[in-house]
């Protein structure tokens, strides 16, 4: 597969490999916060390519993993309504919120359906104009742009029973939070994907702030191995800056015409990470134009809070204070079979790749 | 109007003898009067008995159907149990409105089915529920086999040790991502077939020198991961796994990479994990090639001593990971 | 966060294409990436194209592995 397989190369990974061995002259730590990296440094074991000096921790990149329970209850609370289909990513099947899953709630009779794509949701709403069919709008900057487009389309055609429930998350202002919070790392292995939208540039103010260090990183083995190197030697020059390893795909400018569409729907709100608190400008709200697709408007729903607390730590883990061994209920009470907190729940949050790869030795 | 099934197919009267008599014993080659059970010889020896019920939606797919499914799984968890499939039953669960034709179609592919693995199918059952209370039709099927005394290793393991080869037949999960595809709603599209296939030919040139294989199992749900996860538990041995050589098809590393799922955790229908003792290995994938369920054998790994209980995969590129039991069911991902 | 792949470009209808990833077919709203052609690479994320794949600088970061690789050998 081509722009992939070039980059799996295992000669390549070998001398980056040798290379950090060789450059990394004192103890670093690096945060990568986004979930596919961290599902793609465990799936390619590029922790046993890595000398001990070099440390990887997870952040808060899963959009999964920071949805709030709230958002979980209010979907399978509007499935189990008869005049209402919830369209989900798959990802969020098996989160557990105080309620049920949604996985669950579809069990029990919940019209809950998994979609590969917001414009599968509207092809439903459109082929069934009786039922009011919901979005489950989740994901970052990469995902964001395309619920804008088919509200857009949706708009167009004058859908009328097509609704967005958004929950959709921007990265900048989580690492931000989690930079004044204090956390140690050296730099970070800046989200790819996110970035081909936003481009570089939204990652400017991490070294001109904070002096960290900063690497927009592709997905492929030699592109992690090779961000690695960058951030290492940014380290040791003492030199932070933002560099860009994935050029195949990321621009400092990004995709003008995608953040243009997120613009035109979505407005900047203040919004709950779970695990994380409220962070400022941190999610998308629906903007006023679009109000009636905005399924929080058109089907309130009143919840109770949020669940007791317990003993998860998922919080200190996507802040990087902790990692999964460090919790008590790690491969004991919380598997994925079992998950207690989103770090589990999702395949790409930090304890269920760390059960899976690392197992419960 | 085309001919559709009804309650009183199932109703135990003229309908319901027509169904059996026309539909079912006809292509299933059952001969003379009906009776309560099928009366068969008994061989001396030793038998392998199995069951399995088949769900699968879509009830047609590229290269099968529930029928030829419902043959070839129970054949083939006779054959790695190391014995010759004989003897299967069918029994149907079918709801009201499903189509004659298309259940003409599935008797038919279970009868092609049956004969190409030179089983027979002696006794079913029907049962016809309402309107919603199953999909379509289900299918159940339980085999009888005749295990050579000197393959009774090979089920449990027993023989395994440091050093054996694993061996493949072929591609895991065309089955897995083809019934995914044909699925509805899911927008897109895969060149692929189902493997779905029986195994016991290929099984019998594997185990002409019997004493050198020492376990085969089909890669059913969960895949080569969770057969893998298995036999290290089982035997308390690592295995490793080298990921360059096992021989995922394209279009299926694609769907896998997008759709965020592992290719060792796909279900295939016509897979086979083979653990060999090494001097033998070499000639075994040699035989294994000249059938055309073996064409892509390959050596894939190995058993180990260390890592108890733990699988790992050697990484194409250089990284090393445990391969862990999947866990619930596939969910396509975007993240 | 964000399962993307290169995939390329198979057919063009109007917003929409026909995408392949290693021989597994897609379709894609191409609303956010300008002048797509048939055999162009784009990244496929949840059903749309989110950006176009630059040939230039996949083989100059291509290149810089394969110096990486060449210095390592002349040592």
């Amino acid at each position: 597969m081509k722009y992939i397989d070039e980059y799996r190369n295992g000669r390549h990974v070998a001398r980056l490999a040798e290379m950090i061995r060789q450059e990394a002259a004192r103890a670093y730590t690096f945060m990568e916060v986004c979930g596919g990296h961290t599902a793609a440094i465990h799936r390619f074991g590029i922790h046993s390519l890595l000398p001990a000096k070099v440390k990887l921790l997870s952040g808060p990149g899963c959009p999964v993993c920071v949805t709030p329970v709230r958002y979980i209850n209010t979907l399978v609370t509007l499935a189990s309504r008869r005049d209402i289909t919830v369209t989900m990513f798959g990802d969020l099947m098996r989160i557990p919120g105080t309620l049920a899953s949604p996985g669950e709630a579809k069990a029990s009779g919940a019209d809950i359906r998994v979609v590969l794509s917001a414009h599968e949701a509207l092809d439903l709403a459109r082929s069934d104009p009786q039922r009011k069919v919901i979005f489950a709008a989740i994901g970052f900057e990469t995902t964001a742009p395309g619920t804008a487009v088919t509200l857009m389309h949706a708009e167009r055609e004058g859908v009328e029973n097509f609704y967005v429930l958004s929950a959709h998350k921007v990265m900048p202002p989580a690492m931000e939070m989690i930079l004044r919070e204090g956390a140690r790392i050296d730099g970070f292995i800046c989200p790819g994907h996110v970035a081909v939208i936003t481009g570089s540039e939204a990652f400017d103010f991490i070294p001109r702030k904070y002096g960290l260090a900063c690497a927009v990183t592709g997905f492929e083995p030699a592109d992690i191995m090779l961000a690695l190197l960058m951030l290492i030697r940014q380290v040791n020059n003492h030199k932070p800056h933002v560099e860009i390893e994935y050029r195949r795909a990321v621009s400092a400018e990004g995709n003008k015409i995608a953040q243009g569409y997120m613009r035109e729907v979505f407005e900047p709100e203040d919004a709950e990470w779970r695990g994380l608190g409220i962070i400022p400008s941190g999610g998308l709200n629906i903007r006023e134009r679009f109000r009636h697709f905005n399924a929080g408007i058109a089907f309130p729903v009143d919840l109770p809070g949020p669940a007791d607390e317990t003993d998860c730590i998922c919080g200190d883990i996507l802040r990087g204070v902790s990692t999964p061994s460090d919790c008590q209920l790690f491969s004991t009470v919380c598997t994925p079979d079992h998950p207690q907190g989103a770090c589990m729940v999702s395949a790409e949050g930090s304890c269920h790749t760390f059960f899976k790869y690392h197992g419960h030795e | 109007m085309s001919e559709k099934i009804t309650l009183s197919h199932g109703g135990g009267g003229r309908q319901a003898q027509i169904l059996i008599r026309d539909h079912f014993a006809t292509r299933f080659g059952m001969a003379g009067p009906m009776t309560d059970s099928a009366i068969l010889s008994a061989p001396s020896g030793i038998l392998a008995f199995t069951t399995d019920s088949y769900v699968i939606d879509p009830i047609f797919f590229p290269g099968g159907d529930i029928g030829k499914l419902a043959v070839c799984g129970t054949v083939n968890d006779l054959a790695v149990s190391g014995a010759e499939p004989k003897y299967l039953s069918a029994a149907f669960i079918i709801e009201e409105g499903f189509g004659m034709e298309q259940l003409d179609e599935i008797v038919t592919s279970m009868a092609d089915e049956a004969e190409a693995a030179g089983v027979r199918i002696v006794t079913g059952d029907t049962k016809v529920v309402e309107k919603g209370q199953c999909d379509g039709i289900f299918i159940n099927t339980a085999g009888v086999g005749l295990l050579s005394s000197d393959l009774v290793h090979v089920s449990s393991a027993s023989s395994v040790k440091e050093g054996d080869v694993l061996i493949i037949n072929g591609s895991p999960g065309d089955h897995a991502v083809t019934i995914l595809a044909a699925r509805r709603g899911l927008s897109f599209d895969i060149p692929l077939l189902s493997d779905c296939a029986s195994l016991n030919r290929l099984v019998r040139r594997v185990a002409e020198k019997p004493e050198a294989v020492h376990f085969m199992r089909d890669l059913t749900r969960g895949g080569l991961a969770a057969v893998l996860n298995e036999l290290a538990a089982m035997r308390g041995c690592g295995i490793i796994i080298d990921e360059v050589s096992v021989p995922v098809q394209e279009p299926v590393r694609g769907l896998c990479e997008i759709l965020g799922f592992d290719p060792l955790t796909l279900a295939s229908e016509g897979r086979m994990l083979v653990v060999a003792a090494p001097g033998e290995a070499g000639a075994i994938v040699e035989r294994m090639r000249k059938d055309p369920l073996g064409s892509e054998a390959a050596i894939i790994g190995r058993i180990t001593s260390g890592r108890e209980g733990r699988v790992i995969l050697n990484g194409t590129s250089g990284g090393k990971r445990f391969i862990d039991v999947p866990s619930g069911q596939l969910l396509p991902r975007i993240c | 966060m964000c399962l993307s792949l290169p995939a390329k470009v198979l057919t063009v209808d109007g917003d929409m294409a026909e995408v392949s990833v290693g021989g597994a077919v897609f379709r894609a709203g191409i609303q956010m990436v300008e002048g797509i052609m048939p055999g162009d690479y784009v990244l496929l994320h949840a059903g749309f194209a989110i950006g176009k794949m630059k040939e230039e600088e996949a083989i100059e970061t291509l290149r810089l592995l394969d110096e990486i690789d060449g210095a390592w050998q002349d040592r």
